[in-house]
């Protein structure tokens, strides 16, 4: 397939042709999302290499809005036939036909191209080969069995995700990028008798060619192997209403189910937010200041535009506890009148974009990690979290991979199992203390538009009571 | 309806599958390579999404996807995918998969199944016709209506959706298999969000399959969101401790699903199962237990003839009188264990191996001696499971523990009250040696299940 460069190819004018006709039969704006992908995803088992998948593909994504209402359709072919019939569907679902020239409505015309990829035309020849790839795996392996006990299962797994995009619609958008994403991971299954104990760490970067290159894989050995050997022979957490302190990095996963997704405008849409209607209010503890944006350099979840073509910006969501303001995408805007912010975000040709949160997390805070947990009697230090999610009532959920109990202000024993829970508008006043180590953590968010690379964080945090599902 | 109109519904261009052998035939022949085999897939789907009244958004798609295998010189296998059907495509992906063949797996190589040109089961599903998306958008509307007019505290239907869709799949290998079928899948969902003043806002909903948009059960989709969502809204805390437990089928089937990989042969040789190769003839759950898994069981929509290696589907026993009788495997996983394959692969560098169709039920000539506890009968106090949430983080497969939020109620006295906020935690292990009774199964868009009762499991909550 050519490339999606417009000075290289006669793509302008096929897309030029296909906004002006859908304009002409009456839609009120046309958008057309252009892609091709080229994937590659390395596993190596113990001390080989046991799977390598390349994968590559292209496809369009073409939406017509018309009053408050849109019609997507999604095709493999980029052929004129293919994208005229994509789009004859599209206007269809709306009523509109091309033959029937409803419209005198114009289309004025592409602005000049606004070309991200231009500075990123060598990524994926610099991104490493597949015999980097691979030795790298098999360096990390090899290192956690140095490091680690118990191990019965050693795993090193890579996957980088190139991806070229070019977005034209019919308000004159045209914006070219290329997005080059790495994750890397280490996971471990300690066994010991009736014990055992899965850990695993994943990093990921964006725009970073030379990433697999210089990962810190002795550190990162180092941390699984750690965390296994504390939690293979954990005890399970008793269940309760508890104080708990989540550490930073990846702890930002409970701004990101507890609140975030909430701030979408997606969610303003179908009525499931309680802070619909409460910007300029206080929704969260006076310290808490949260903000998206997708700027932080190399973060998994930047984007130089977003996929309508958007340049990327910060979002401050909330300020000292005050709801500042949604995210929003270009459905978002029309559909709740709040401005787009350069969220508009999609796994790829076959979903159209939605509000989808980018770099997520806490801001620091005044305290050391040290004074939250000395301010607990009895609780639970979460220093690793698992995945999680949120419900279209605001109910919130996250597990725990690696726990501690705090006992008298310090961090005892082990402990697994643990599942929090809860709802946004009771946890985010709870949110009592931020320390001053934020950092960052790569993860994948699932949701409307499909599986997108976004980033969490904070700092360390104290919850003040939150409900910690257990036996 | 318009022409323009009638585009939008799904439409499939059958794939030439004779053009397709020769032209891989012709260019691996050029390249030398002697053994390949492909799988491909293609498919176009309408689907229609409305918000109080008014259509939201409206989807269609055209996707297609290959996925290649090459054999090289040194007999190791590579693989790469793409969804570029064109000659260019194809030769693409065949000169990726030779690249990706000098880094196979030494130790495991791939073989063609030996079932792969054996014949398939007849299946009873007829192709429906699509009725379009405009038709659809006219039901969904409908059924939004009929919904929200259930109770006065439903205000919006968050998550719906109405899609019908035609799909073909096809297998082929350089010995001659090959493999085809077309098949046609309608769903629908429907989760209300219902809220009282003062009150915390409650959701429930259901989902409905069927081979055509025709004939979904959209009445019972509409009674069963509206029931659940209703029944939801008098809700109270629970206390934490151990309770009697049954889950509902659904429930039940999630369950076991994100366990499966106790029943995986795959699983079991890469270490990451809680069975072993020989835990086959171990008892592993009570006796009057037993499972199948059955994908060509009529209630199954999705049903296919044939696995992504080209092995013929077939009902499968995975457990029997408690005991653990086989495993889900790929054709190299069989050829470890020295059965056959059960038609339970798919179709990668590393073939991955998952269930199809489960069927719970009593073992023949068995009985658990609790017939007394039925989930809509029963006196005693229990917790009723109707829903387990966020499996992808509560379940941990390989140790066997889990800890999930759930939805349901307690049962006190034939009382149900709608339990708010809390977890279910166990070991899926003592799970299964701990099930006092199963009902009578029922066939539900997921498999087939009774209600199951459990004792003793821990459950967190904040009262």
């Amino acid at each position: 397939m050519v490339g999606l460069d417009p000075q290289r190819s006669p793509i302008q004018a096929q897309l030029e042709h296909l906004l002006t006709e859908g304009r002409r039969a009456g839609a009120d704006l046309v958008e057309v999302f252009l892609e091709r992908t080229d994937h590659i995803g390395v596993l190596a088992e113990q001390d080989r290499i046991t799977s390598v998948s390349p994968s590559f593909s292209m496809g369009a994504g073409i939406r017509v809005f018309k009053g408050g209402r849109d019609g997507f359709v999604s095709t493999d072919d980029l052929g004129d036939v293919g994208l005229l019939k994509a789009l004859d569907q599209a206007l269809a679902m709306l009523g509109l036909e091309r033959s029937a020239l409803a419209s005198a409505a114009r289309f004025e015309g592409l602005q000049p191209l606004r070309d991200f990829a231009a500075v990123k035309h060598d990524w994926l020849q610099r991104s490493p080969d597949l015999r980097t790839s691979t030795d790298r795996l098999l360096e990390g392996t090899a290192l956690l069995e140095r490091l680690g006990q118990h191990l019965e299962v050693r795993r090193g797994s890579y996957a980088r995700d190139w991806q070229e995009v070019l977005v034209a619609a019919s308000d004159g958008t045209f914006a070219r990028d290329i997005r080059l994403h790495q994750s890397s991971g280490l996971s471990v299954l300690a066994a010991d008798g009736d014990h055992r104990a899965s850990i695993g760490r994943r990093y990921g970067s964006s725009d970073r060619p030379d990433d697999l290159r210089e990962w810190d894989l002795k550190a990162s050995a180092a941390e699984v192997c750690q965390s296994a050997a504390t939690m293979l022979r954990a005890d399970y957490v008793d269940g309760g209403q508890m104080p708990v302190v989540l550490a930073n990095r990846f702890g930002g996963v409970i701004f990101h189910e507890a609140c975030g997704h909430l701030l979408e405008t997606t969610q303003v849409e179908r009525g499931t937010t309680p802070f619909a209607d409460k910007v300029g209010e206080l929704i969260a503890h006076p310290a808490v200041t949260a903000i998206d944006e997708g700027l932080s350099a190399g973060a998994f979840g930047s984007l130089s535009m977003d996929d309508e073509g958007m340049e990327a910006q910060r979002t401050v969501l909330i300020e000292n506890g005050v709801l500042q303001r949604f995210l929003s995408d270009r459905a978002g805007e029309m559909r709740t009148g709040h401005a787009r912010t350069g969220s508009g975000r999609r796994q790829n040709h076959g979903f159209a974009a939605a509000s989808r949160m980018r770099n997520t997390y806490i801001a620091a805070g005044p305290h050391k990690p040290e004074d939250l947990i000395a301010s607990i009697d009895q609780g639970l230090y979460c220093k690793s979290m698992g995945g999680g999610s949120v419900g279209p009532t605001g109910q919130f959920n996250f597990s725990v991979e690696e726990g501690y109990l705090i006992e008298n202000g310090k961090l005892g024993k082990p402990v697994k199992g643990a599942t929090l829970i809860g709802e946004a508008k009771e946890v985010m006043p709870r949110i009592s203390m931020c320390a001053d180590d934020l950092d960052l953590a790569a993860g994948f968010c699932g949701s409307v538009s499909g599986s997108i690379y976004v980033t969490v964080g904070q700092p360390h945090v104290k919850v003040e009571s939150i409900t910690v599902g257990g036996r | 309806m318009t022409s323009s109109a009638q585009t939008a519904q799904a439409e499939l261009q059958p794939i030439d599958v004779a053009a397709l052998r020769d032209h891989l035939q012709s260019y691996a022949s050029r390249e030398g390579i002697r053994q390949w085999d492909l799988g491909a897939s293609r498919s176009t789907s309408a689907s229609v999404q409305v918000d109080r009244g008014e259509a939201k958004q409206l989807k269609a798609a055209q996707r297609s996807s290959i996925t290649v295998r090459v054999w090289n010189d040194q007999g190791l296998v590579g693989i790469t995918s793409c969804t570029d059907l064109s000659p260019a495509g194809l030769e693409r992906a065949l000169a990726g998969a030779r690249e990706a063949s000098a880094f196979g797996n030494s130790e495991e190589i791939p073989a063609f199944s030996p079932l792969a040109k054996a014949p398939t089961p007849e299946l009873e599903r007829p192709l429906q016709p699509a009725r379009g998306i405009q038709s659809l958008l006219h039901t969904l509307k409908d059924a939004e209506r009929q919904l929200l007019a259930r109770h006065s505290a439903m205000d919006t239907v968050p998550y719906n959706g109405l899609s019908e869709g035609c799909s073909e799949r096809l297998y082929l290998n350089s010995e001659g298999a090959l493999r085809q079928m077309q098949r046609t899948q309608a769903s629908l969902y429907l989760y209300a969000r219902a809220e009282e003043a003062g009150r915390k806002p409650r959701s429930g909903g259901a989902v409905r399959l069927a081979l055509g948009s025709d004939q979904l059960d959209v009445a019972g989709c509409i009674d069963e969101a509206a029931n659940r969502t209703i029944s939801h809204l008098a809700y109270q805390p629970i206390p934490t401790g151990r309770y009697l437990v049954c889950f509902t089928p659904e429930a039940f089937l999630d369950l076991l699903g994100a366990f499966s990989s106790m029943l995986n042969a795959r699983a079991v040789l890469d270490g990451v199962s809680l069975s072993k190769a020989e835990s086959i003839g171990e008892q592993v759950a009570v006796p009057f237990l037993s499972l199948h898994d059955n994908g060509l069981h009529p209630g199954h929509v999705g049903a296919a003839p044939f696995d992504g290696e080209g092995t013929p589907t077939r009902r499968l026993s995975l457990i029997e009188q408690g005991r653990l009788v086989g495993f889900l495997h790929s054709e190299a996983t069989a050829r470890h264990f020295g059965v056959a394959p059960t038609g339970h692969a798919g179709l990668g560098a590393k073939v991955s191996v998952g269930p199809d169709w489960f069927e719970v039920g009593t073992s023949d000539g068995m009985s658990s001696g609790n017939s007394h506890l039925h989930h809509a009968r029963s006196t005693d106090t229990f917790v009723l499971i109707e829903g387990l949430n966020a499996l992808h983080a509560g379940v941990k497969a390989s140790q066997g523990a889990f800890s999930l939020p759930f939805d349901g109620w307690l049962v006190q006295g034939g009382e149900r009250i709608s339990v708010e906020s809390a977890t279910v935690a166990g070991d899926i292990r003592e799970l299964l040696k701990a099930i006092v009774h199963l009902e009578e199964p029922v066939v539900t868009h997921q498999g087939v299940s009774p209600h199951v009762w459990v004792e003793g499991l821990a459950i967190t909550g904040d009262a």
